[in-house]
């Protein structure tokens, strides 16, 4: 099953290949991952989507809180939290096919960022099933370039995490 | 005080009680040496390897219970720590290791005797540091010290560039120290002791499970309590040897693949099993889904990432081991009847337990031509001091020593028990005989893992340490070979040692004594003779080539399917 998880980890170098080695290292999955710093310098926050049952779950819940750099973990359960991803997307644009992306940008409100005379570069943003969405209505007009940054999510409601 | 970073390393060390390390100087540690030369807090031993080195440090914190301490400059130095740095962090031993580094301003250059040695030693660390600034020293290490002990230890690596060791600082060492991302659970859940020890008191076929983990946290003598008060039998890992009395009647000896029968048989047959400090690794489990059946499971630990981790746990108690079991024992204070009526109870079981003690007792045959090793290890075992620390290699003379030795007292055997590091026994003995000078420290080893670190006779005979190897040599890699027969058709690949050593004369090259015996009547002789000299003993016994180490559970079958002695 599908799970993503917020670490609040240190902001040192090396905890990202701690992060990473550990995944590696036990075998468990990485489906994306993404690191940013937080409102506090000195913590970066992870969103890692991730899969496995109850038990490797539980694992991987325990082992990141095991890391000296790992300040908190929290496996957010389904429909608790809000997920968005980002995608730029370089498509083919040429003659006819030019008005159907368009077409389809405005549908998914997303935004064309570069124009050339032979493609369109986009940015779209929304839930990873909405960006899947949109790959899938643009990939038969001819996808030239993808670049996804993966998801960040936060809680629903008003409690938060600091950081 | 403002001083260099190699003297605030040293003054680091000497308050976090260090009383000896060992370590290998280098180009990137030469200014960490030079400290080192007018330093007499501290006593250095220098071993003929980085590893050894390291297995040494392990040995002297298995056996006291301290963080042990090595040293190894940059490249090479360091990269050759690994293998030690490895098999202490599988068994859990507290230990820091403080490799010397290039300057900070050619790291990432290639620069000569360089390597990543934070990278590489990120996975087998319970958690590493590479220092950039004299100025954040002594913190790091108060840190490195606190991790290496607390919660489940481990060793912690800190890389010291030579540019930092050079670079002055006023000196300050931190009282306290507070890592946010960083709180082990110490204290038992009261409400899981009382919910375990109703457990407890309605099972019939109750069984303790010991590992390591009681012998690190130095809680042996609750766990002998708790065993005796409640008279449930204890069976050990090869980590928990030690920990419950083997000459007890309570006492099942080790249980797994090379378990005792009852052992194995009391496992697979309870109805609660109580796990303390151990982690239910595949050579205690066998096949994970025939383990323990019909049993509800107990599973006391420090780290919550052992529990559940390989078998189902109905009952988990996150905490110190000593603290969880003195709860134990506190809540069967006030038990009174009910106490009674429990060991009434399981009677029956303990019973059927003896029955099986019976019918498949530890045994093999005695020969009066050829020695069995198992033979050696009893004798050693009654010729040497009760308070004798064995430290062993890895293989069938390991195992032989596990099931003949019989270890009454925690931190008495020193054995690389997760990662197997063959070699291991030598170096490992040496840390221990340099802690206690005064105790009786014995090296069982075969005479394969002997010749991987032999050059620390080297150390032995330098420094004094007056232990005393004891070579089981069938002039075979033993264990491996008995898999080949067992498993591969007796088709011996690359595991007859041919050459033949003589094991005397190379005792004597280096300076130490050294004493054959190749029958069976020459045995007691030898050891006599052995724990009688003076310094340093080899004492070679030229064991039956071929003898296996039984009972024998093979990998991935369930543990009632055991190969028996016949």
């Amino acid at each position: 099953m599908k799970h993503t998880i917020a670490v609040l980890v240190e902001n040192e170098f090396g905890v990202l290949s701690r992060v990473a080695g550990l995944f590696s290292g036990r075998g468990f999955n990485i489906d994306s991952l993404s690191v940013a710093p937080t409102n506090d310098e000195t913590i970066s926050r992870m969103t890692i989507v991730t899969r496995g049952d109850e038990q490797i779950m539980e694992q991987i819940t325990k082992q990141l809180n095991k890391l000296i750099d790992v300040i908190k973990v929290i496996d957010f359960v389904e429909g608790s939290a809000i997920e968005r991803e980002m995608a730029l997307i370089k498509v083919t644009a040429e003659d006819e096919s030019r008005a159907e992306v368009l077409r389809i940008v405005d549908i998914f409100r997303a935004k064309i960022i570069d124009v050339t005379p032979k493609s369109y570069t986009i940015e779209a943003t929304g839930a990873p099933a909405k960006i899947d969405a949109i790959l899938e209505l643009l990939r038969p007009l001819g996808l030239k370039e993808l670049v996804r940054t993966g998801s960040v999510a936060i809680g629903r409601g008003a409690k938060g995490w600091k950081g | 005080m403002k001083m260099n970073g190699a003297k605030i390393l040293l003054e680091c060390l000497k308050l976090e009680g260090v009383d000896t390390v060992f370590g290998y100087p280098g180009g990137t540690v030469i200014n960490l040496y030079d400290e080192l030369f007018s330093f007499k807090e501290i006593r250095h031993i220098l071993p003929r390897h980085e590893q050894a080195g390291v297995h040494a440090a392990d040995g002297y914190a298995r056996a006291t219970g301290k963080v042990g301490v090595a040293i190894a400059t940059s490249g090479p130095g360091a990269t050759n720590t690994i293998t030690g740095i490895a098999t202490a962090y599988m068994d859990s031993i507290p230990m820091v290791i403080i490799t010397g580094q290039v300057p900070t301003a050619l790291i990432g250059n290639d620069a000569f005797q360089e390597a990543d040695i934070i990278g590489i030693t990120r996975p087998c660390t319970k958690h590493n540091f590479l220092v950039k600034d004299v100025k954040d020293l002594a913190l790091i290490v108060k840190k490195a010290f606190y991790i290496a002990r607390t919660g489940r230890p481990g060793p912690v690596l800190i890389d010291l560039p030579k540019d930092v060791q050079i670079a002055t600082a006023e000196f300050k060492y931190p009282d306290t120290v507070e890592i946010r991302g960083y709180k082990p659970t110490i204290e038992g859940h009261p409400k899981q002791v009382e919910k375990a020890m109703s457990l407890l008191l309605g099972a019939k076929r109750p069984v303790i499970y010991v590992g390591g983990g009681v012998i690190l946290g130095n809680a042996a003598e609750e766990l002998t309590a708790l065993s005796k008060k409640l008279e449930v039998p204890v069976t050990t890992t090869l980590m928990g040897l030690g920990s419950f009395p083997e000459d007890d009647p309570l006492s099942l000896g080790l249980l797994g693949m090379h378990g005792t029968y009852y052992a194995n048989m009391a496992v697979s047959n309870c109805d609660l099993l109580v796990a303390v400090g151990a982690r239910f690794d595949d050579r205690v489990t066998g096949k994970i889904a025939s383990f323990a059946p019909h049993a509800k499971i107990i599973h006391i630990d420090v780290d919550p990432t052992s529990i559940k981790k390989n078998v189902r746990v109905d009952l988990p108690i996150v905490g110190d081991v000593k603290d969880v079991l003195t709860k134990m024992l506190k809540v069967l204070e006030e038990q009174g009847d009910k106490l009674d009526d429990f060991k009434k109870s399981i009677v029956p079981w303990t019973e059927e337990i003896e029955g099986w003690k019976a019918k498949h007792p530890m045994s093999y045959k005695q020969t009066a031509t050829v020695i069995k090793p198992q033979f050696v290890i009893q004798k050693l075992r009654e010729l040497s001091d009760p308070d004798a620390i064995v430290a062993t290699d890895v293989g069938q003379h390991q195992m032989w020593t596990a099931q003949f030795f019989k270890f009454n007292r925690p931190r008495t055997l020193l054995s690389s028990g997760g990662l197997g590091t063959m070699g291991y026994g030598l170096p490992a003995a040496m840390g221990a005989q340099a802690a206690f000078p005064d105790r009786q420290v014995i090296v069982i080893c075969g005479d394969g893992g002997f010749q991987m670190n032999l050059q620390e006779l080297a150390t032995v005979v330098q420094n004094r340490l007056a232990v005393k190897i004891c070579i089981l040599n069938n002039n075979f890699l033993g264990m491996v070979r008995q898999w080949q027969e067992l498993f591969f058709d007796k088709r011996y690949s690359q595991t007859c040692m041919e050459l033949p050593i003589d094991f005397i004369k190379l005792a004597e090259a280096f300076g130490a004594k050294g004493f054959q015996a190749t029958k069976p009547d020459e045995v007691e002789a030898v050891i006599k003779k052995g724990f009688a000299t003076p310094g340093p003993v080899i004492m070679e016994f030229k064991v039956a080539r071929e003898e296996k180490v039984l009972p024998m559970v093979p990998a991935g079958a369930s543990l009632t399917e055991m190969v028996l002695a016949s």
